[in-house]
């Protein structure tokens, strides 16, 4: 940042000599600073080498292809045992990615739900929203996950014994089995009727606000919109005779098998990570909420807005304004932390990758510097994706 | 601008005249100079690296460190312990953060060449079991198609476990992590139907269950797993002399020199006996310590059956038998077997 600061703009006047020129000067630093860095860096660098190479150690990603020869307790993508290491860390990704998608859905509904319960006039609501808040908040998100594993999910009954709700879903202290969809001959249809009418609803309130913006009235798009895409595949799905089957888990030998299986660690490390983060989304969203003064409200009113409308179209850009950054930072928090999954062995990027990889391969190098770059490399998406929406929402200032 | 640049210059030359790069030949006089051997131990466990109340440590594998620091030493308390995950254990060494690894560490081709290290012998020939619950009603590996194993995270065992179902086309289902006291708690709770290891650590784990009786491990047998003592690669003079201590207490057993006799085997008229104990000959000067390093290591550790007897024989709660096992000394039918000491 200082190096493109002290770039100047300003011309010096030209009967000062060449040294004292300003231009000349902050040039010449610059290269300084720079070769500097460089400089810095190709030492690290060679000297990580050479010492590795002193001491046996092998570096280098050779080892990529080779077979890892491992078991991955869950996977998203198909994995075997003979697959090789980058299989494994595409694997972890896949893990990391699930897991942070999934929770950061959670911990904005839960956020959102407890932020709004924060402003409650009704005492209780308020007081336990407040409670729940400052609890979840101030202890250590590790314990947290170590006490949902240990003191919820390993305490399930056994597979025998599990607890199963209309012979589809069952609980154990194996994890959370339920059906999984499986797509028959045609089902492609609805999917593809369902992106037309997604298609089709992006259009119908594109040409609603163009309509408003030009002649003032008002179309209801968005709950027309909500509705295309609801019957419009759910149409083409019964008369395609419903081209869908569940595969049903059932008890066989020591397991269910069949259907989608959440295994513990997955799911108390979900509720952790999402309960601990919505802690900080909840009060992201009261504070901006509460940062709209009561006048905005006041003002719609006694322009004739409808209370619904007063929310959505006064309130909430407003409120977005100061919601949106620091909640950007949560959602990178979230990602993270989910790098804790390793306490009780889901296989998420760390556990599978940077652990038993790196240990069963011995290349601490480039497994370190692969690992740093993908958490780099999602964070720095997220953060672009999200400061353009940001940008969007910002005060238009004329 | 030149104020900021002054720091940086100071600092980056600071960082340029500082070398990492250690001589390889000095392990043993840093230890010497530091008055203790840092040695790398495991999580505890009993019969291996077993951590009693008042916190001293003992098992078969803390001797290794004992009688290591008794033969510098003669005192085979001189030394630091350091308790380390599997998944640690080998990046922390390498780094130099402790002179040995004494943690049942499988001797594997890939971790002697690529990891910088090396392998100083063998103090227990093992081999990876399962644990199961008594009443589960398994008797054999072979019935474990679609189980959930527990497994540590990071160790041979995984590898093992994995080769195994697909060699006999059964699938499993791993539950792993790196810390063996969250699998056992997971294996005790139901989390898993068996819970695979060496099958040393299975009866020591098991010796400490509330209730031992109620597992049982499976008869068989799914790898070769010889656990012994990790040095450094490139400090031949160190791992010399941690293999000779070994070599030596297996030899002294061989030979009939014990905790209990060594003073009066001191006038013995075997040569063996006498070069053993450096009553003839000069092995110990070779391995940089004095040359009755031996009566030292003997008198405070004791021979190599004694250490097992102690720590995980049949009088302990572990039990392995030792007799008929391949822990037998060789003329016993076992493949324990200490080069000549000559």
């Amino acid at each position: 940042m200082a190096i493109t600061e002290s770039t100047s703009v300003r011309t010096s006047k030209p009967t000062s000599s060449f040294i004292n020129n300003e231009t000349v000067r902050s040039v010449f630093y610059q290269i300084l600073t720079l070769a500097c860095v460089l400089g810095l860096g190709w030492y690290l660098v060679s000297n990580t080498i050479e010492n590795m190479s002193t001491r046996g150690m092998s570096a280098g990603f050779d080892f990529l292809d080779a077979s890892a020869g491992f078991g991955i307790s869950f996977t998203l993508i198909p994995y075997r045992e003979g697959d090789s290491y980058f299989r494994v860390f595409q694997v972890g990704i896949a893990n990391t990615l699930l897991v942070a998608a999934i929770g950061i859905v959670f911990a904005t509904l839960i956020g959102l739900f407890v932020g709004l319960a924060r402003m409650s006039s009704n005492w209780l609501i308020r007081t336990i929203a407040r409670w729940y808040v400052e609890v979840l908040r101030n202890t250590p998100l590790l314990l947290q996950i170590i006490a949902w594993y240990f003191g919820v999910f390993t305490l399930l009954p056994r597979p025998r014994d599990s607890l199963g709700w209309g012979e589809m879903f069952f609980l154990n202290n194996r994890g959370f089995y339920f059906p999984a969809p499986v797509a028959g001959d045609g089902f492609g249809v609805t999917l593809a009727a369902f992106a037309l009418a997604l298609a089709g609803a992006a259009g119908l309130i594109w040409w609603a606000r163009k309509r408003q913006e030009a002649t003032g009235k008002h179309f209801p798009a968005i709950s027309v919109g909500i509705a295309a895409v609801i019957a419009l595949p759910l149409l083409v799905f019964l008369v395609s005779g419903r081209p869908l089957d569940w595969e049903i888990p059932a008890l066989q030998g020591f397991n269910f098998r069949g259907g989608v299986n959440v295994p513990p660690s997955l799911a108390a490390l979900i509720l952790a990570l999402s309960i601990y983060t919505s802690c900080f989304i909840a009060e992201i969203v009261r504070s901006g909420i509460q940062s709209v003064s009561h006048g905005q409200t006041e003002a719609a009113r006694a322009l004739g807005v409808k209370p619904s409308w007063t929310m959505r179209l006064i309130i909430l850009p407003q409120a977005l304004r100061v919601i949106i950054p620091p909640l950007i930072s949560q959602y990178l928090n979230l990602t993270k932390n989910s790098s804790l999954a390793i306490a009780i062995g889901f296989p998420d990027l760390v556990s599978v990758w940077m652990n038993t990889s790196l240990n069963q391969s011995g290349r601490a190098i480039p497994i370190v510097a692969m690992t740093m770059a993908f958490y780099c490399i999602v964070s720095l998406t997220v953060s672009f994706a999200m400061n353009r929406y940001n940008q969007r929402i910002l005060l238009k200032e004329r | 601008m030149l104020k900021k640049i002054v720091p940086v210059a100071a600092t980056l030359a600071a960082v340029l005249s500082f070398s990492t790069t250690a001589s390889a030949q000095q392990t043993l006089a840093q230890v010497k100079e530091r008055g203790s051997l840092n040695c790398q131990v495991g999580l505890p466990t009993p019969g291996f690296y077993g951590l009693a109340a008042d916190g001293t440590w003992s098992g078969m594998d803390v001797d290794v460190c004992r009688a290591v620091a008794a033969a510098i030493f003669d005192d085979p308390d001189k030394v630091q312990y350091q308790s380390v995950t599997s998944a640690v254990r080998f990046t922390s060494l390498a780094n130099g953060e402790s002179d040995m690894l004494s943690r049942t560490t499988t001797w594997t081709a890939v971790r002697d060449t690529q990891l910088g290290l090396e392998f100083a012998g063998v103090n227990f020939y093992d081999g990876q079991g399962f644990l199961v619950p008594r009443d589960s009603g398994i008797t054999s590996a072979k019935e474990l198609d679609g189980a959930t194993v527990c497994v540590l995270s990071g160790t041979t065992t995984e590898l093992n476990l994995a080769d195994y179902f697909r060699s006999n086309e059964m699938e499993f289902t791993p539950v792993t992590n790196e810390n063996v006291n969250v699998l056992v708690e997971t294996y005790l709770g139901g989390g898993c139907d068996a819970y695979t290891n060496d099958k040393s650590g299975l009866a020591a784990r098991r010796s400490a269950f509330p209730s031992p009786d109620d597992h049982v491990i499976l008869p068989e047998t799914i790898s070769k797993e010889p656990l012994g003592p990790v040095v450094r690669h490139g400090d031949a003079q160190w791992g010399d002399l941690v293999r000779w201590v070994l070599y030596g207490q297996i030899e002294a057993e061989e030979l009939g020199v014990s905790s209990e006799n060594v003073d009066e085997m001191l006038a013995s008229d075997n040569p063996g006996i006498k070069r053993l104990l450096g009553v003839e000959g000069n092995i110990g000067e070779g391995l940089g310590v004095s040359p009755d390093f031996m009566v030292r290591v003997l008198k405070h550790v004791g021979n190599y059956g004694e250490v097992y007897e102690r720590n995980v024989g049949e009088n302990t709660p572990i039990g392995i038998p030792r007799a008929g096992s391949l822990n037998a000394q060789w003329t016993d039918g076992g493949i324990l077997y200490a080069m000549p000491f000559r």
